[in-house]
């Protein structure tokens, strides 16, 4: 755990592994949520780092932090939800292709993945999820395109993620969602926060199994949603 | 709608809804936004009764004209401009008292980029997350101003302020920019570091509400490639890969890859929205929190 200043009252604190900062997150939260953290304006998660930023004594936090002990996280700790997908995107088949696998076993193997939100970014809502194995990570598109609808359920990287609005974009589309991933208007406003677990259900394709599970269309699945939303304002 | 409101006659080039912002939401990709002078969109609620935290008009260069329904008390403040009433001048920086039906105009900025337009109550549109900033990234809050558009004002908070005289130190001939090196200097060379501390930069026309660009040497990589991305502050100093840095401003995108060489502490930029294009730029280290690895100059 590397603490790297930012400015005059921020900490960008840099990690080895994905599940590293995951815990160091969590355990910032929970720290946050009872009251045993330092005042602090944003906590970002990242891909291998956390930012705090708006900290009254920067240096104090980073002795402090040597001193902790971080439990490692498990599912069980996460609040769920599940997203319907109709996996009818148009870079379906070269994703099969890149996978070695026919499309409908894309379905499978994405659709039997348990992801969760890494972070989010590039827009309100966006979450970057991982939990696809390294075989299956995909480049981004040659040329991105200049319009992906909102719901895009796509793939680049080592990420899934949905697009919550149409925007430019260069990941593969593998499919479509009418859940509302962002709507500033609801409490909370983003489905997906970091550390939310994530599965897509399979919805109205021929060949793949339709899994419907009451009042879980787009909503928690187990846990509460706004356990994620609990960082500082 | 009956109640006080103002009705845009000339929106300007960019006239927006700004206030504090939406801190706090980073995490889930949402930016700060808010008025990019702070100490400015302060001051002209401060001079028509209202708390900080309520929402004016920021413009962009050209400024704008508002009509008002009801008699009410409007200030500007930020870039120093020609203010009139109906046509007749006006103070710039004070309270002016507008009657019902007038319309008051912030002229094209003597000096500076962005004005603050208070109405006593404060505009009132619909706040979202708790703020009603307009974020130009990801197009949360209101619209930018257009002719024709009717914005609701709340009602009146108190009395005005009587500030006699307002403190302006009007931007400078250069925009100084002290930053603290890190997190992530150490991908540049020490070359790449002098660059930035000693190289002629100067504001460029791509500057917007996002991000202040900048022309001028190229800061050299001591690392090509890209970082995983990670949380960007206010104030970073990212330094995309033609070399030359941007400055982070309040709706800058939460995430990125690219280096951040320095961060610019928040009580330093309200110059930068006031800096014009072609206005020259040096950047100026400062000490960090902690140990730095690299010395700079």
């Amino acid at each position: 755990m590397r603490p790297l200043p930012v400015g005059e009252h921020g900490l960008l604190i840099e990690l080895d592994t994905a599940g590293e900062t995951e815990a160091l997150h969590a355990e910032l939260l929970r720290r946050a949520a009872d009251g045993t953290l330092p005042p602090v304006r944003e906590i970002v998660p990242a891909a291998r780092t956390v930012l705090l930023d708006g900290l009254a004594d920067p240096r104090g936090l980073t002795a402090e932090l040597a001193t902790w002990d971080i439990p490692a996280r498990t599912a069980g700790d996460r609040p769920g939800v599940e997203i319907p997908v109709r996996y009818d995107g148009p870079d379906l088949a070269d994703v099969a292709a890149l996978w070695g696998v026919t499309p409908d076993e894309v379905v499978r193997l994405h659709s039997g993945t348990e992801f969760h939100v890494a972070f989010c970014g590039f827009a309100p809502g966006f979450g970057y999820l991982t939990g696809l194995p390294e075989p299956l990570h995909v480049p981004r598109r040659d040329t991105p395109r200049t319009k992906v609808p909102a719901g895009a359920v796509a793939l680049a990287g080592p990420y899934t993620g949905v697009y919550p609005r149409a925007s430019p974009g260069g990941w593969q589309l593998i499919g479509t969602t009418d859940t509302v991933l962002w709507d500033p208007h609801r409490e909370p406003a983003a489905l997906l926060a970091p550390g939310t677990r994530v599965r897509f259900v399979p919805q109205d394709l021929p060949g793949t199994t339709v899994r419907e599970r009451p009042g879980t269309a787009s909503g928690a699945l187990s846990g509460d949603t706004r356990r994620a939303e609990e960082a500082p304002r | 709608m009956t109640g006080p409101a103002l009705t845009v006659v000339r929106a300007g080039a960019l006239t927006t809804v700004q206030d504090l912002g939406r801190p706090g939401h980073a995490h889930l990709g949402v930016p700060r936004a808010g008025a990019l002078d702070e100490p400015a969109h302060r001051l002209a609620n401060r001079l028509v009764g209202n708390p900080g935290s309520a929402a004016t008009l920021e413009t962009t260069l050209t400024g704008c004209g508002i009509r008002v329904r009801t008699a009410t008390t409007v200030a500007v403040t930020g870039a120093p401009c020609p203010v009139t009433v109906d046509g007749r001048p006006a103070p710039w920086g004070a309270p002016v008292r507008v009657p019902a039906g007038a319309v008051l105009d912030a002229g094209p900025a003597t000096h500076g980029l962005r004005s603050y337009l208070a109405c006593a109550g404060g505009i009132g549109t619909e706040p979202v997350l708790g703020s009603r900033a307009a974020d130009l990234l990801s197009g949360l809050g209101p619209d930018p101003l257009t002719d024709g558009a009717v914005l609701p004002l709340g009602p009146p908070h108190g009395p005005p302020a009587d500030a006699d005289a307002v403190p302006h130190p009007g931007p400078g001939t250069e925009l100084v920019l002290p930053f603290v090196p890190g997190p992530r200097h150490t991908w540049f060379t020490d070359h790449g570091l002098r660059t930035l501390a000693t190289g002629r930069f100067r504001v460029s026309a791509a500057s917007n509400r996002i991000g202040l660009r900048t022309e001028g040497p190229s800061l050299e990589r001591a690392r090509i490639g890209e970082l995983p991305s990670e949380g960007m502050p206010l104030g970073a100093l990212q330094v995309p890969p033609d070399g030359r840095p941007v400055l982070f401003l309040h709706d800058h995108p939460t995430t990125g890859g690219y280096p951040v060489i320095g961060v610019v502490p928040e009580r330093f930029l309200a110059p930068a929205a006031q800096a014009v294009p072609g206005t020259p730029v040096r950047f100026v280290p400062r000490r960090a929190a902690g140990p730095t690895r690299r010395r700079f100059g």
